[in-house]
């Protein structure tokens, strides 16, 4: 019997206002504890909302984008329940009236499949503050900067059937609203956080199973991992003739697991009610339409652009469209040096390799686009070869230098000189007597495939500098002198 | 609708409040009887009333973007129960 | 000069027949004398009042005065007062010193009127007769042993027993024009949203508003000139024009067509009442106007939309009192759930625990459709009675309450009992329209309302209606026995 994976996403992306979507008070990362968390949202007795039109702006264009129902009225609802971290006792947000209702958009699957996947609603809410455990030994620290700081929550349909379909969903909704810059998108200071919820069934199945919520996670490696582990959990359990617990659960990434979240055990009653505090949002169709025609570049759009402007490969342009941070980092990297496919080429590779192993997003990279357009550039007036190059970029990654300077220190100009390069070869071919009398004793036809030892060995006398192309025609020829 | 000391004990779960136990019984007969006052809404049909939320029908305001609140930590912490580096400290916090 | 109104006072400090140090000092050391046998006040700020009627002379002095500059004034203890304790009556915020100002403390201040302190109330405004005050009962100057009314209980017996010359409170299904009629005073709830709820501690956000009590019309007029008016902090404060409230109380009567409910004439209502009412309507006949005998056919219905609304409001909006950030905590809760559980059981008093029950019943799974949804359906059937009866009148009269004051004690035992003092007042609150109350005599020697009910944003031409009586009658200039 094969199982089919049920998985719906819900997605809290904060939006990128100045202020908090019910005070006055900064939204900006990293303060000191309380120290923007106003009378407001502390909840002090009297103090009333009001809400930042800014949010709304955002919630409408982020609706637009993807051709979703905007409600021309919505509401806002009281979700009540107790959490140190939650102010009021209750959160604000959108249960009856969302301001985004049903939409939907593509998803690219590694082999090039499209998939459509529904968004069910997006509603705005505020953020919650944060406990902080660590600290204290039998005392939880609150700190509510962050309540109150503007969410929308996108929930998808349950449409996803693989770890996989939900990456490439949960990145297509980041690049969307990263490219609306109503989000930073910034994943490791919850910007974009997901929660996962997943079943399984047998395949054919109409009916669903009863599915797990995994909260949080930030990033989209965590989601895949978080996914897949859920899915063998839950196909193990039911395996064993188990059933599964509809619940609440956290992912520990330190561990590669989830688990049940305690505070989330017990069966809640929200008693979601109308806010009386705030009225009804009510907005024309020429404020919609005025948000709709003024979108900046969407990644779809953007995607066809490369393929017309910069010639990528479909699968280029898809990689480097999604992320507006990266879409601008291309266009500036080849708005220098000139060659797309070759920027394409690092930034998909050796440059993605760099920011995935220190964990860094594009925007917080330590080599700027001008860097790498000028390492490229070396590459291309035939100054550095490939391995050459990656130490550079390696160099660059370490703060250690320009690019030129780099190339200097550490003597990586590759060699183009004949003359140089023709007596380095001999040196290795007379080296090699055992090699050579291989090759000359071989068939004709056989002898290509034993040019790969003598380029290594070239390769490796000249320390990567000599230039393949240069180093290949001399070699043949001095082979075949010799038979 | 009859309740009994159970859904009293919920409702009062739900609202985190403490009820003694000799105070249940007092509750629940007060609840009770608020609780008949409602019957009489039930034989009014409103079926094409729209309900009502707030007395005029004004609609939503909007505050420009502007950080307008400076950091007044110290004055808004001095009214806490229990504060240290400047966080609010509760019982233990278990996620 | 205790028995001075506000408008006198403000006449004698223009002319300069006193000071307003003078004036304030006198009331001070009048509640330090007198106030142990009411019990009006929950906190006087002797050095605030002096300091501000020093401040209040100087401008005198100038000649810049406002109408209400250096008059002394006491507000209920809903009100943040910056740097005073502000309690709501209650144990939870007992040591709770409000860290900013009401926005209509902030529009005393601004006009330099004086602040004596902040009177007793119903805890959280939750109350007919200010028995459920942590700092105990009030005492009617009127009547031995009788309440003041409530949930203003405090500002109305200071006023009556002439402590001070006018005070502030808040009216969510009576609490202002109870108390008024029940100690002879004139009190104004103005519609919902003519004044800022921004400050003002909620019980029920979309019922609840502020508004003056005074001894005269006139006075009343003068009070809500500073109280009234758009505030951006509050959303649900109406943008409309505010009209100069003193402008037109002379304005003739003739014509006036007044509506009289026949349901608020029925069989529950005080014979020697609904007597004292009809004299108050003949004296009105005897001014110029026309009565009508009208229908709001879905008054008893009020009740039990207000007793689910205002309680279901009201659970949500004392959420916040917690323990966490400000007010009570219990002692040395063993976890989280503890120091919720008894800090609420302990800091709350007995009515605020069961209306929060009861609102967190009525929104609780399964009830929200036949509870609240239901209750909000009636209240739009109560409006659109007002709304009916008003296309064909001016203003609607009947009784503020359906008995005069009762003995401390007589209903605390039912709550019920207890609820049905507002019968008269809270469908008004239900529908946010502006309502009075002004004394028209006397049953066995304690005072009778007569309660104006006007259209939205009506309030000049109730207090014209009001003060019209006033001039043509005396019963707003009697006193208090022994006063």
């Amino acid at each position: 019997m094969q199982w089919e994976a049920v998985i719906g996403l819900e997605i809290h992306a904060q939006l990128a206002t100045k202020t908090k979507i019910f005070s006055g008070a900064s939204t900006a990362f990293g303060a000191e504890p309380n120290t923007q968390a106003c009378a407001i949202d502390l909840a002090l007795p009297g103090t009333l909302p009001v809400f930042n039109i800014k949010a709304l702006e955002m919630a409408v264009m982020f609706g637009t984008a993807i051709d979703a129902e905007i409600s021309k009225t919505s509401v806002f609802d009281r979700k009540n329940y107790f959490y140190p971290d939650s102010p009021k006792g209750y959160q604000t947000s959108q249960l009856f009236y969302p301001i985004v209702g049903l939409g939907e958009l593509d998803i690219t699957l590694a082999d090039g499949s499209i998939k459509t996947i529904g968004v069910t609603r997006a509603h705005l809410e505020e953020d919650a503050g944060k406990s902080l455990h660590e600290k204290f030994a039998d005392m939880s620290g609150i700190d509510l900067n962050r309540a109150g700081t503007p969410l929308l929550e996108i929930v998808s349909e349950p449409d996803m059937r693989s770890a996989e379909e939900a990456v490439a969903y949960a990145k297509k909704i980041h690049g969307i609203v990263t490219s609306l810059g109503i989000c930073d998108g910034n994943m490791a200071e919850g910007s974009f956080r997901v929660d996962c919820n997943v079943s399984v069934r047998h395949k054919g199945d109409n009916k669903l199973g009863n599915r797990t919520e995994t909260k949080n996670i930030n990033s989209f490696r965590f989601i895949e991992k978080a996914i897949k582990g859920e899915i063998i959990r839950q196909i193990e359990i039911l395996e064993d003739g188990g059933r599964i617990n509809q619940e609440t659960r956290l992912y520990d990434a330190d561990k590669d697991q989830t688990r049940t979240m305690r505070s989330k055990e017990e069966a809640n009653d929200y008693r979601y009610f109308p806010c009386p505090d705030l009225l009804p949002i009510v907005i024309e169709d020429d404020y919609i339409e005025a948000i709709r025609n003024n979108l900046p570049e969407l990644p779809d759009a953007r995607q066809q652009r490369f393929i017309d402007q910069y010639k990528l490969s479909e699968y280029d342009a898809v990689n480097l469209s999604a992320d507006k941070a990266l879409a601008g980092y291309f266009e500036s990297v080849v708005k220098e040096c000139s060659d797309a496919k070759l920027a394409a080429n690092w930034l998909l590779g050796e440059f993605a390799k760099q920011l995935n192993q220190s964990n860094t997003s594009i925007d917080q990279s330590p080599v700027t686009a001008s860097e790498l357009a000028l390492l490229l550039t070396r590459i291309k007036d035939s100054t550095l070869a490939t391995n050459g190059a990656k130490q550079v970029l390696e160099a660059l990654w370490r703060k250690e230098g320009e690019v030129d300077a780099i190339i200097d220190s550490k003597g990586l100009k590759q060699v183009t000189d004949t003359g140089a390069i023709e007596a380095i070869v001999r040196e290795v071919v007379s080296n090699c007597d055992k090699q050579v009398q291989q090759y000359i004793a071989a068939e004709p036809d056989k002898r290509g495939k034993m040019l790969g030892f003598f380029m290594g060995q070239i390769m490796k006398a000249s320390k990567g500098k000599a230039n393949p192309g240069q180093v290949q025609a001399l070699l043949v020829p001095i082979l075949d002198e010799l038979c | 609708m009859a309740l009994d000391k159970s859904d009293v004990d919920k409702i009062a779960h739900l609202a985190r409040i403490n009820i003694e136990e000799q105070d249940t019984q007092a509750y629940l007969q007060n609840i009770t009887s608020i609780l008949g006052l409602f019957d009489q809404m039930q034989e009014v049909d409103t079926t094409d009333v729209e309900p009502l939320a707030h007395p005029m029908d004004a609609i939503q305001r909007l505050r420009a973007d502007d950080i307008t609140e400076k950091n007044q930590r110290e004055l808004l912490q001095s009214v806490a129960p229990a504060i240290e580096d400047g966080l609010f400290l509760v019982p233990k916090v278990i996620d | 000069m205790f028995s001075k109104t506000i408008a006198q006072l403000s006449q004698g400090l223009k002319t300069g027949e006193f000071s307003s140090s003078e004036i304030t000092r006198s009331y001070l050391d009048q509640i330090a004398a007198q106030d142990s046998k009411y019990n009006s006040f929950i906190t006087v700020t002797p050095e605030l009042a002096m300091a501000q009627a020093k401040a209040a002379d100087e401008t005198i002095g100038a000649g810049n005065a406002h109408a209400m500059t250096g008059i002394p004034i006491a507000h209920k203890d809903i009100f943040c007062t910056k740097g005073v304790r502000t309690s709501a009556g209650s144990k939870m915020l007992d040591n709770f010193i409000a860290p900013y100002n009401a926005t209509i403390i902030e529009k005393f201040n601004a006009v330099q009127s004086v602040s004596l302190g902040k009177t007793n109330m119903d805890e959280f405004a939750m109350g007919s007769s200010n028995e459920n005050s942590y700092y105990g009962a009030v005492t009617n100057p009127w009547g031995d042993n009788r309440v003041p009314g409530g949930s203003s209980g405090g500002s109305a017996a200071a006023v009556a027993a002439q402590l001070a010359p006018g005070s502030t409170g808040t009216d969510t299904g009576g609490s202002i024009r109870q108390p008024a009629a029940l100690t002879n005073l004139t009190g104004i709830k103005p519609t919902y949203g003519r004044v800022s709820r921004f400050g003002m501690i909620a019980f029920a956000s979309s019922l609840d508003q502020a508004g003056p009590i005074t001894k005269t019309a006139e006075d009343a007029a003068m009070m809500l000139n500073v109280m009234a008016g758009f505030d951006a902090k509050d959303s649900t404060s109406a943008q409309t024009a505010v009209d100069d409230y003193t402008a037109t109380l002379n304005q003739p009567l003739k014509g006036l067509k007044i509506g009289l409910p026949k349901e608020f004439f029925s069989a529950d209502l005080n014979p020697q009442i609904a007597e004292r009412v009809q004299s108050a309507l003949k004296e009105y006949q005897a001014l110029g106007a026309e009565l009508k005998e009208i229908s709001l056919p879905n008054t008893a219905l009020s009740i039990p939309a207000y007793y689910i609304i205002a309680p279901a409001e009201a659970s949500s909006n004392l959420s916040r009192f917690d323990g966490v950030k400000f007010g009570y905590r219990c002692e040395n809760p063993v976890d989280l759930e503890d120091m919720y559980k008894r800090t609420r059981g302990e800091g709350f008093g007995t009515e605020v625990k069961r209306r929060i029950l009861v609102g967190t019943y009525a929104l609780s799974e399964g009830f929200y459709d036949a509870y609240y949804k239901k209750a909000q359906q009636i209240r739009r059937l109560i409006q659109q009675d007002f709304v009916n009866a008003l296309k064909e009148v001016d203003v609607i009269m009947g009784p503020t309450t359906p008995q005069p004051a009762f003995k401390i004690g007589e209903k605390t035992a039912d709550p019920i009992d207890m609820y049905m003092e507002d019968i008269y007042t809270l469908s008004l609150n239900l529908a946010g329209l502006p309502g009075m109350s002004v004394p028209c005599g006397q049953v066995d020697d304690l005072p009778v309302g007569l309660q104006i009910i006007g259209n939205y944003f009506a309030e000049q031409r109730l207090l014209n209606v009001a003060h019209m009586f006033q001039q043509a009658t005396d019963w707003h200039t009697q006193t208090a026995p022994g006063l």
